[in-house]
């Protein structure tokens, strides 16, 4: 323990100002006896907002949305054993996800672990697989400049979550406090220009490119909005065909001229043979994650690849490439339009040409449509109706997972970054209630729609006692077909029609379920009704659950079955049969 | 998983066979890793390994520099030539590591391990294992009248090579330090 000094200070003190002089304005957590000394300190100040959660997987999805929607870290404060625990799914989440987040969470006494103490958890153990980096600090004088190093390693490079580990002496004791400023530079600074040797010949193989598609993803949003804009200057310049992954929707407008739409397993049907049958792909911060890549050994068997990307590691981890550049995607496509520009712009017109006109033929196969009804509402009709009245309103959506998302990504379209939450690698069903209300935090006066299914919804509805306790007018467009969706739809591709518990008996009545929380409840069953309702939603002031009883056995299509190739999709129920052989099965 | 008939080369933590494609020789490397000697990094490391399904054959760790609070692992390691360019990138994206050096492919590298062996026997046996450790250069570090334990150095293939002749003579047991290796030249 530090001798007490005059500039000396407590440790619960020194994380709420290492909090301030990293610019965090909101933390969002949960107090319990391993965290306590730092709440007095938040009580005694009103620069940093406290989001009081119900549950701490629900703080984590918040810093989540909040993270992604301002391209700032999310802050999370838990306390000790299982407020940690609680916190993993979240951690994984943003893990897969590449979201900045600092977690702070409290420990037992120094002198107390190890010893299997009330509520004491290994919880930098715990979380050494699920966080970028973790810390454990028993020591107060060393507080200050972990909490430092945690935020640049949490937003350098590849951005991830940390988690810090405070034992409760540590926070008591006391230490000089040590500035942002102050800290000594850390030697993890990841490379972020792109070698130009590799730029220059991924721009020679731009100029004479027959069936070129750029393939962006997450890492575009992630740079930052100047990536975003670089790319669409890019993309238009050159006049290639572009689609995304599902987390990099927005990067490039849903509304621009080149928009293939979303690829992979529910992508749509131009945008899936746009990269099987490429002659060169330019993957702009995306990481061929088995969503999109299908079989892998038939995975675009005729392209030329580049991958830019700041993760080393995710070079050749799953598709061997030919051009590899590690890098910021931001600086990168600075460089290519710059050496593209100066070496007189050039493309092959006549390649490209043939090239839209195969793609139109593809469009023309319009793979979203499905066979509307008048008695009941499509899910894929409720999500063309939100579209249709909230296009060009100041609109953030956030998803649960399961058919509702897939169908979100398909019907609704984002022309910007930052728009578009959604648990894209763990696919974390009860991440967009918390990811909602965190997103609407961040921008108060924005209309912030969960689009979920009931069963995810259901995962963390608790959090609806957040949203009311801190004004968050969050609306949950729940689209409930009282089936475990996804799953039914596997269990009838692939299981005979056994449809082994994908079904929830004694679902809540959500309009009383509103009511219990204190905020609105709409039940919509009818086609008819649905713009009026959908409109009662927008325009009342605070939470609202809203039930949109839709069809029960819709499938999502188009769809690459597992462990097939691009150019096998299915694209409707009439081709579903026994389509799924038996190595298929063994995929998820 | 078994249950589930994966073939072989399925990696454990992903439902698509990412190995199989590009199945080809496997190849031992030895890489160094110079890390931050802080709490949990050997946790750290092993986690890699274990959590995304890599070998270890030998794990070696000290602290190298002690000014600068360094340490260096040495890893012995198998696969194809993707898993181990995969196994490089993993360990260097990692927070804590300042270097990462494959020895096997950086040019040639010096490798040697330490060997502590305990043969017992008596009569013939006795001496043919005092002269087979006199031809492998093991010292005798402790004696009875019915034991050695001989201490040698070597390249792993040596040290398994005098334990195979150990084993009829008597061999009872072998404690072993992993393998230490550096580069050759300046």
């Amino acid at each position: 323990m530090t001798q007490a000094n005059a500039s000396a200070m407590t440790g619960a003190k020194m994380i709420v100002k290492a909090l301030k002089d990293q610019g965090v304005e909101v933390v969002f957590g949960y107090p319990g006896g391993a965290v306590l000394p730092i709440y007095d300190e938040l009580f005694l100040q009103n620069d940093i907002r406290h989001i009081l959660v119900r549950h701490e997987q629900g703080a984590v999805h918040m810093a989540e949305g909040y993270a992604r929607s301002t391209g700032k870290p999310g802050v999370v404060l838990v306390t000790s054993g299982p407020g940690a625990t609680n916190a993993v799914t979240g951690l994984t989440d943003a893990l897969l996800d590449s979201i900045p987040l600092v977690v702070l969470s409290g420990q037992v006494p120094t002198f107390m672990i190890g010893t299997d103490g009330f509520q004491e958890a290994d919880t930098v153990g715990i979380t050494r697989p699920c966080t970028k980096m973790n810390w454990l600090v028993k020591d107060t004088a060393k507080l200050a400049e972990t909490i430092h190093t945690a935020f640049h390693v949490a937003t350098s490079g590849r951005p991830g979550p940390v988690l810090v580990d405070i034992p409760k002496d540590v926070q008591f004791a006391q230490a000089e406090y040590v500035a942002r400023e102050k800290i000594k530079t850390s030697h993890y600074q990841p490379r972020v220009k792109g070698d130009i040797e590799a730029i220059t010949k991924l721009v020679e193989l731009l100029e004479k490119a027959e069936r070129p598609v750029f393939y962006t993803g997450g890492g575009v949003i992630n740079s930052g909005t100047a990536a975003s804009q670089l790319l669409r200057e890019l993309v238009d310049a050159t006049g290639f065909p572009i689609t995304s992954t599902l987390m990099g929707l927005g990067a490039y407008p849903a509304s621009g001229r080149n928009w293939l739409g979303m690829l992979g397993m529910h992508g749509l049907y131009e945008a899936n043979l746009a990269m099987h049958g490429c002659d060169l792909m330019i993957n702009i911060g995306a990481r061929f994650d088995d969503r999109i890549t299908g079989r892998v050994a038939d995975f675009s068997p005729h392209s030329v690849k580049a991958h830019i990307d700041i993760d080393p590691s995710s070079i050749n981890k799953v598709i061997r490439v030919d051009l590899p550049i590690v890098g910021d995607v931001g600086h990168v496509l600075e460089d290519m339009l710059r050496i593209w520009k100066s070496r007189g712009r050039k493309v092959n017109k006549e390649g490209l040409a043939k090239w839209w006109a195969q793609i139109t033929e593809w469009k023309a196969v319009d793979c979203l449509d499905y066979k509307n009804s008048e008695k009941t509402i499509k899910p894929q009709y409720a999500l063309q109706r939100l579209e249709a009245l909230t296009k060009g309103m100041d609109r953030y959506i956030t998803t649960e997972v399961g058919q509702h998302q897939m169908w979100a990504a398909q019907f609704l379209g984002f022309d910007a970054p930052n728009r578009w939450m959604t648990s894209g690698g763990l696919g974390t069903m009860g991440y967009g209630l918390p990811a909602s209300i965190g997103v609407q935090v961040a921008h108060p006066e924005a209309l912030v729609i969960n689009v979920a299914g009931e069963a995810s919804w259901l995962m963390n509805m608790q959090e609806m006692g957040t949203a009311m306790q801190f004004r968050a007018p969050v609306k949950q467009f729940i689209l409930n077909n009282e089936r475990l969706g996804m799953v039914r739809q596997w269990q009838e591709l692939l299981h005979g029609e056994r449809y082994s518990h994908s079904w929830s008996e004694s679902l809540p009545d959500f309009v009383k379920l509103a009511e219990a929380f204190g905020c609105k409840g709409i039940k919509c069953s009818d086609p008819k009704d649905l713009d009026d309702a959908i409109m009662e939603m927008i325009r009342y002031d605070g939470p609202v659950i809203f039930d949109c009883l839709v069809e029960k056995h819709e499938n999502c299509f188009p769809m690459i079955p597992s462990g097939k190739p691009h150019n096998e999709m299915l694209l409707g129920e009439a081709e579903t049969q026994g389509v799924i052989k038996a190595g298929g099965a063994v995929l998820v | 998983m078994s249950a589930l008939n994966i073939t072989k080369g399925s990696s454990s933590h992903s439902a698509y066979d990412l190995r199989d494609p590009y199945a080809e020789v496997i190849e031992s490397h030895t890489l160094a890793v110079l890390v931050d000697n802080e709490s949990g990094v050997l946790a750290r490391v092993i986690g890699l390994f274990s959590g995304r399904g890599y070998n270890i054959d030998s794990l070696t760790v000290a602290e190298v520099d002690h000014t600068g609070h360094r340490s260096r692992i040495t890893i012995v390691t198998r696969g194809t030539p993707q898993v181990i360019e995969q196994i490089k990138a993993q360990l260097g994206r990692l927070v804590p590591v300042h270097a990462v050096n494959d020895l096997t492919v950086e040019g040639p590298a010096v490798q040697r391990e330490l060997a502590l062996l305990k043969v017992a026997g008596k009569g013939d046996a006795r001496i043919e294992a005092l002269r087979l450790a006199e031809i492998f250069r093991a010292n005798v570090v402790d004696s009875t009248l019915e034991s050695f334990v001989f201490e040698m150095t070597g390249t792993p293939e040596k040290i398994d090579a005098f334990a195979e002749l150990m084993r009829p003579l008597g061999l009872r047991e072998v404690a072993r330090t992993g393998v230490a290796a550096l580069s050759r030249g300046a």
